[in-house]
């Protein structure tokens, strides 16, 4: 593909009439390997909502598990935290995918059927689920009531989390966008580990240092885990990948190596002698888990945008495999 | 769980399609053969009269006679325009001709037989009708946009202008449709016995209409017609039950390669992958649980 058959997917917004060429447009399509640079896929109609949200549900789901297992050793302080933590980002998720919708009145909607073929009808049930049972827990807490209640809210709320926080990885790569459906393999154990990582580093935040030694190892493990997942993908991608180092995936992609890396080291250098510290290094680790959603949210768009991601890796597969798509009269 | 087990084995047959059982009626769809458009554009213009879409936008893109684009919420059928310095009929020796063409190709929902869109929808709004296509039901879609990348063509997309129909309620302060759309296949008219407004507005018969099986037979005809009279580039598009989609319920006849229409070279419904994510995913679920769970019990406590 030539340079000057891209510009015109920029259209939108151009005045009518004010597309110029280079050269005629019966040279342009003679060469032409894709109609005119325009995408072959459409962009996701998605908003800000759904990247918060990987990183609300993330949080909600690890913060879950971080409580339970916090409470198993004693540690009240931290697993209490990490419990009401996790119910007001099981609070604010729901709301921030109902926002998203183009008609919010039908949330419940997805409710109506059980679809094990769409990610998106799955996490409904298990934001559901979770959430109901993060915010029981978290509200019998308060009041003091209802024990055997909240403990059975807990052990729900600690096996949806899990599922909570990992489910958004299928949900995009279960779409024809090729750096997220080719990134099918790591996007789940990403969002797992960031989903950690933000859990962990949030919990240091509003404890106490002496009491926050877990949740300090859980952000520091998580954003190594996370970037070494991240390197693998994009190694594994190739070319298909190269919208992380580009426009605005690559500004989020380098913001959130440079933002958890910081808040790591300072969480793990000097979270244990300083509240201060703790804070920000935790407010540092969940800024940079928070870009990373918005990395992978924002390079779905550019991997769209363009239609050589398309055409390019079809093309190989079909050189490799063969292709059934199109029936040529000498290969009948 | 029907659904899981068809991605799991998949048949021949559109997914869903056989619950109809004693209702289910003969598969039909659309031979596209764009070697005998014209590019008049009836077909852009009977659809949404027939189908009330709303206008979208009058915008002058300098590309051939092509002002739509691709298809979207608010068309349904698009024309392409690809202006080639190619000749048309490379029969052995030279023909002595300009070697310029014009191509044309109206482009359509391809009712795929494992169609991306409908699995992923979480309401089911998206579903098979008895016919064998796909449709989007608008009583039931909240607009949630999971089809639109989804779709391995780019067919969906969101109405983001005003609802013509069924508006939201005034209560949201939205005033967008915020549901999206598709070609139904005319699914009123098949309905009452009439074929697509499309195909019925043709004047060419290049958009033809009819019993998918029997499509698929007049499509080998003319492919091996074109091939005897030696046109250039001449393949059928879609036509292969055993593509990656399980063979589109609307086909085409092309005369280039998929990609300088738009069209992806080798699409694949990325939900067949679909039971591998999700063990994927529970592997990494229970990790996450397991690690969690381990860096909180062992170490120190501050």
């Amino acid at each position: 593909m030539s340079e000057q058959l891209h510009p015109l997917s920029d259209l939108n917004g151009k005045p009518p009439g004010t597309t110029s060429w280079d050269r005629s447009i019966t040279e342009a399509g003679t060469d032409m390997r894709s109609y005119y640079g325009r995408p072959i896929l459409k962009e996701p109609v998605w908003t800000w909502e759904i990247p918060t949200y990987f990183f609300t549900g993330g949080v909600a789901g690890a913060s879950a598990v971080l409580s339970t297992a916090a409470k198993l050793t004693g540690n009240e302080r931290l697993s209490r935290a990490a419990l009401y933590i996790g119910a007001t980002a099981d609070l604010v998720s729901p709301l921030l995918l109902i926002s998203d919708l183009g008609r919010p009145e039908r949330f419940h909607h997805m409710l109506r059927v059980v679809k094990v073929t769409s990610p998106m009808n799955l996490g409904s049930w298990v934001l559901l689920v979770s959430s109901g049972a993060s915010n029981t827990a978290a509200g019998l807490e308060l009041l003091g009531r209802l024990k055997p209640v909240k403990l059975l809210a807990e052990a729900v709320s600690t096996l949806a989390g899990p599922l909570l926080a990992t489910y958004t990885g299928v949900l995009v790569a279960d779409t024809a966008i090729p750096v997220w459906h080719e990134g099918r393999h790591e996007l789940p154990w990403i969002f797992g580990a960031s989903a950690a990582a933000s859990a962990g580093a949030a919990a240091s935040m509003f404890v106490p240092p002496g009491d926050a030694g877990p949740a300090r190892r859980l952000a520091v493990a998580g954003v190594l885990a996370e970037g070494a997942l991240m390197q693998a993908m994009e190694l594994r991608l190739g070319k298909v990948g190269e919208v992380y180092h580009q426009g605005e995936a690559g500004k989020f992609s380098w913001a959130a190596k440079g933002l958890a890396a910081a808040g790591a080291t300072l969480l793990a250098k000097r979270g244990r002698k300083s509240r201060t510290s703790a804070v920000l290094g935790g407010a540092l680790v969940c800024a940079g888990e928070l870009c990373l959603r918005w990395a992978v949210y924002k390079a779905g768009f550019q991997s769209a945008r363009d239609p050589k991601y398309v055409v390019e890796s079809q093309r190989r597969r079909v050189e490799q495999d063969g292709t059934k798509a199109t029936t040529k009269p000498d290969e009948r | 769980m029907n659904l899981l087990q068809e991605l799991l084995e998949p048949t021949g047959d559109p997914d869903g399609w056989e619950a109809y059982g004693d209702e289910q009626k003969e598969r039909v769809g659309f031979f596209t053969d764009t070697s005998v458009c014209i590019g008049c554009k009836a077909c852009e213009v009977a659809c949404k009269e027939w189908n009330l879409i709303p206008e979208d936008g009058r915008v002058w893109t300098g590309e051939s006679y092509d002002h739509t684009s691709q298809l979207g919420a608010n068309t349904w059928r698009h024309v392409a325009f690809v202006e080639q310095r190619k000749p048309l009929i490379t029969n052995g020796d030279d023909d002595g001709s300009t070697g310029l063409r014009w191509l044309m190709e109206s482009d359509v929902c391809k009712h795929c037989t494992h169609a991306a869109c409908l699995d992923v929808c979480p309401t089911g709004s998206l579903f098979r009708t008895e016919f064998g296509t796909v449709v989007v039901q608008q009583d039931i879609c909240n607009g949630c946009g999971y089809c639109v990348p989804a779709c391995p063509f780019g067919v969906l997309d969101k109405r983001h202008i005003e609802a013509t129909t069924d508006p939201p309620p005034a209560i949201l302060g939205r005033k967008e449709d915020g549901r999206v759309w598709k070609c139904t296949l005319c699914y009123d008219r098949l309905k009452g016995g009439h074929e697509p407004a499309c195909a019925k507005a043709c004047p060419t018969k290049s958009i033809q209409f009819g019993p998918l099986e029997e499509l698929r037979e007049r499509a080998d005809a003319r492919l091996a017609k074109l091939e005897n009279e030696g046109w250039n580039g001449a393949q059928l598009y879609g036509r292969d039950p055993d593509d990656g989609v399980g063979g589109f319920g609307a086909f085409f006849l092309l005369l280039d390669d998929p990609e300088v229409y738009g069209l992806p070279p080798d699409p694949v419904v990325t939900t067949r992958d679909l039971p591998q994510m999700w063990t994927n995913m529970l592997a990494a679920a229970g990790t996450m649980l397991v690690g969690v769970a381990a860096l909180t019990l062992f170490g120190r406590r501050g």
